[in-house]
């Protein structure tokens, strides 16, 4: 009797280490359920409001019913360094994904995105793309691996309230950076709100370091061939460091926060205790999904770019790509998602139409400014289509969308981008915050610790 | 063999198994896991490629490995020297009181039970460093700031310290109170026949009663120091420049700082030189305390 309770317990204890084992082998990922091919895609940022989902959700169940033989799930998603390291290490990512432009090349050389390079020509707009924006998701041999789908200027965002505060005219947004100071002084001065305020971490410091630079006259990097040189120790850099300096120091008018990202600087943006920062000309989209601005306050403005041939405006954008880990149906699958949810829209007048429809429905932004990803008539032909839907205040942001299209675009720095941005991290937190801090000694300790991180590949 | 499973071997190391496996695959595989890695140069998509001591050179070489350490080292130092004993003298003051012990406890205890990120957030509002902020405004009644909290290199790690304290603090009071039920009151009895006073029974009788515990607590102290990640992380992302960079947060930053697949070879070894180290400083500091312990 004893040996048969000892051994059931034996078997007993047996079946629950089996069990345990097999909960953890048990795999959900099956490609083709039900003869359907099944693929992920991301859909908004989290904290997005729930009309926006639902508008994004109206969206997959118009590209299931075109596409019968495609099951589509979505994914709330924002591209962070961190969050998108850790998802490519471990093997998460959804068939659809976006990354910026500066990681789209890199991504390439070491084989993480899959060739769409034939499907995008079956869709017929292959050759129609601006080469510069179609570059920074091309192999080298010109396969496409990356598709475009939206590109941005780095703009100049005014609170129009505020402004009007602090008794300067909304309708007369800085045109120089001698202007930006005088009116962030007076924001500060009449407001008691900060009158300009700088994004500082998680590499969104050296982003815009890299913008103001850009727009005074430096470039952090040169390339000769096929060597890369860090120039961060430069005289663009070094007025600009001067110009934050300045403001945070002599004038005070940089408020009491020195640590923002690009999240919790928007957040203060839309509750209206920044009068401007610069920032991609996109971020509406976030401010209203996200953060609830009252539309009234919003202004956009073109960065005051200086004087003289080498000043430009730094541009960025999104390219959106496919796991290489899907299975051939799925990235072709995949690859018609990005089709139908990016890019049909600036093509097709019914796709354009039906997609604004959908936003405009559920009350989401509809008609903010954009750079073209093919060329400039064509967007002027999207925005013709969209026009009986656009819901934004386009008129208070004309200052960008007349303005832009004289500036010189600058493509972000190549080599290593996100890391030299974390090395200027440090850089523009240290003069925002320290009063004695030396920004030749910071620039050219930036520029070797750049340099080092380049030339280690 | 037979007599081995006769004695019950054979059951018990069956109801040992599902502990071992679930210990070994999620806790022991990946040390291994992380040791291995240190060796090797991986972006853990593409294979594996062994390069010997090179992550561990590239580590003592980086500059900001350095500033970690003595981060780290600093953040350590500031919270034993004021966070160590404030749980402790806590811990005496409410076991001399009589009436509502439990509501104190209780009180004590409640800044463990907020979940860390919701308190952070809350003490990041506290931290606001515009004159009407919530703390400079209450230091103003006394004439003391406005101060720079979390937006200047100088204040901003005991920033930190201060706010990890508080939230650490009641887990260590309730210890002590428990270990303070412990003392034979007779001890009292006798030093109170002697004419004692309440410094002297404390030093005397409380904290030679409690050394057994306040070796561990000590020790748990420099170890959870050690390894402060939460607040940096949080609070500041490191900053304002690097000041708050603890060693934790350069292993994550390691990992996961760059988007394009991080230098998981370079955090798994500094991992490994964080372990070693404080497995070694544990062992040294068992030694050296050996004749102390109660037992």
């Amino acid at each position: 009797m004893r040996s048969i309770r000892k051994t059931a317990t034996a078997v007993s204890a047996a079946l629950v280490v089996a069990g345990l084992l097999a909960a953890c082998s048990s795999s959900s990922d099956d490609p083709a359920a039900g003869g359907k091919t099944a693929i992920t895609v991301v859909s908004l940022k989290p904290g997005s409001e729930q009309a926006a989902f639902d508008a994004f959700e109206n969206q997959v169940r118009q590209f299931e019913a075109a596409n019968p033989d495609i099951d589509v799930t979505s994914q709330e998603y924002e591209w962070t360094g961190p969050t998108f390291t850790a998802q490519l290490a471990g093997g998460t990512l959804p068939t659809v994904f976006t990354v910026p432009f500066t990681d789209g090349k890199a991504l390439i050389e070491r084989g993480q995105l899959a060739d769409l390079t034939e499907h995008v020509r079956g869709f017929g707009y292959a050759d129609k793309f601006n080469a510069t924006v179609l570059q920074s998701g091309q192999s080298d041999d010109g396969g496409i691996f990356g598709v475009p789908t939206a590109a941005y200027g780095v703009g100049l965002h005014y609170n129009r309230t505020l402004f009007a505060q602090a008794g300067l005219d909304p309708d007369k947004p800085p045109a120089t950076w001698d202007e930006v100071r005088t009116y962030a002084k007076q924001i500060a001065e009449r407001t008691g709100q900060a009158g300009y305020a700088q994004m500082t971490e998680e590499n969104t410091g050296g982003w815009m370091l890299t913008s103001l630079t850009y727009a005074l006259g430096g470039r952090m990097q040169t390339v000769n061939g096929d060597k890369v040189e860090a120039t961060i120790d430069n005289p663009g850099a070094r007025e600009a460091l001067t110009r934050l300096r300045d403001m945070r120091w002599q004038d005070n008018s940089m408020g009491s926060n020195f640590l923002y990202d690009w999240g919790t600087i928007n957040q203060e943006f839309a509750a209206g205790r920044i009068g401007m920062i610069m920032g991609g000309s996109d971020i509406y989209e976030s401010l209203a999904q996200q953060n609830n601005i009252n539309p009234a306050d919003y202004g956009l403005s073109v960065l005051p770019l200086a004087p003289g041939a080498s000043a430009g405006l730094l541009g960025g954008g999104t390219l959106a790509a496919v796991n290489i880990k899907a299975t051939p149906e799925q990235q072709a699958a995949g690859a018609k998602w990005i089709d139908f949810y990016y890019m049909a829209k600036y093509l097709k007048q019914d796709a354009a139409e039906l997609d604004a429809r959908t936003l405009a429905e559920s009350d989401q932004p509809v008609g903010l400014p954009e750079l073209p990803v093919f060329d400039k008539a064509t967007l002027d032909q999207y925005n013709e289509w969209i026009k009986p839907y656009v819901n934004v205040p386009l008129d208070q942001m004309r200052f960008f969308s007349d303005g832009i299209f004289d500036q010189d675009l600058a493509g972000e720095p190549t080599a290593r981008t996100q890391e030299m941005y974390a090395v200027l991290d440090t850089v523009v937190q240290a003069v925002l915050t320290d009063q004695g801090a030396d920004i030749t000694t910071l620039l050219s300790t930036a520029d070797a610790e750049v340099q080092a991180i380049i030339d280690r590949g | 063999m037979r007599t081995w499973v006769r004695r019950g071997g054979l059951s018990t190391l069956v109801f040992l198994l599902p502990l071992l496996v679930i210990f070994g695959v999620f806790s022991w595989l990946p040390i291994v896991r992380a040791a291995l890695m240190s060796v090797q140069q991986t972006n853990l998509v593409t294979a594996p490629e062994f390069v010997g001591l090179e992550n561990f050179e590239s580590v003592l070489g980086d500059p900001l490995f350095w500033t970690a350490v003595q981060n780290t080292g600093l953040f350590a130092l500031i919270a034993l020297v004021f966070g160590y004993p404030l749980p402790l003298v806590l811990a005496v003051l409410m076991s001399e009181v009589r009436r509502f012990r439990g509501l104190f406890s209780a009180i004590a205890y409640l800044p463990v039970v907020v979940p860390p990120v919701v308190a952070v957030l809350m003490w990041k509002f506290f931290y606001d460093a515009r004159p009407d902020g919530v703390f400079n405004t209450i230091l103003g009644w006394v004439g003391l700031g406005p101060y720079q909290w979390l937006q200047s290199a100088d204040t901003a790690l005991p920033s930190l310290v201060l706010e990890a304290t508080w939230a650490a603090a009641g887990g260590t009071v309730i210890i002590y109170l428990a270990a303070l039920l412990g003392v034979p009151a007779e001890l009292y009895d006798a030093a109170d026949v002697d004419g004692a006073s309440i410094w002297r029974k404390i030093w005397h009788v409380t904290l030679p009663q409690l050394r057994g515990v306040l070796l561990v607590t000590l020790i748990l102290q420099i170890i959870g120091t050690s390894q402060v990640f939460l607040e940096p992380f949080l609070f500041t992302g490191g900053g304002p420049a690097n000041s708050t960079l603890s060693v934790l947060l350069l292993i994550y930053n390691y990992a996961f700082g760059s988007s394009l697949g991080g230098d998981y070879g370079a955090a798994t070894a500094l991992s490994l030189m964080l372990a070693v180290f404080l497995a070694a400083l544990s062992a040294v500091y068992f030694w050296l305390t050996r004749s102390w312990s109660t037992s």
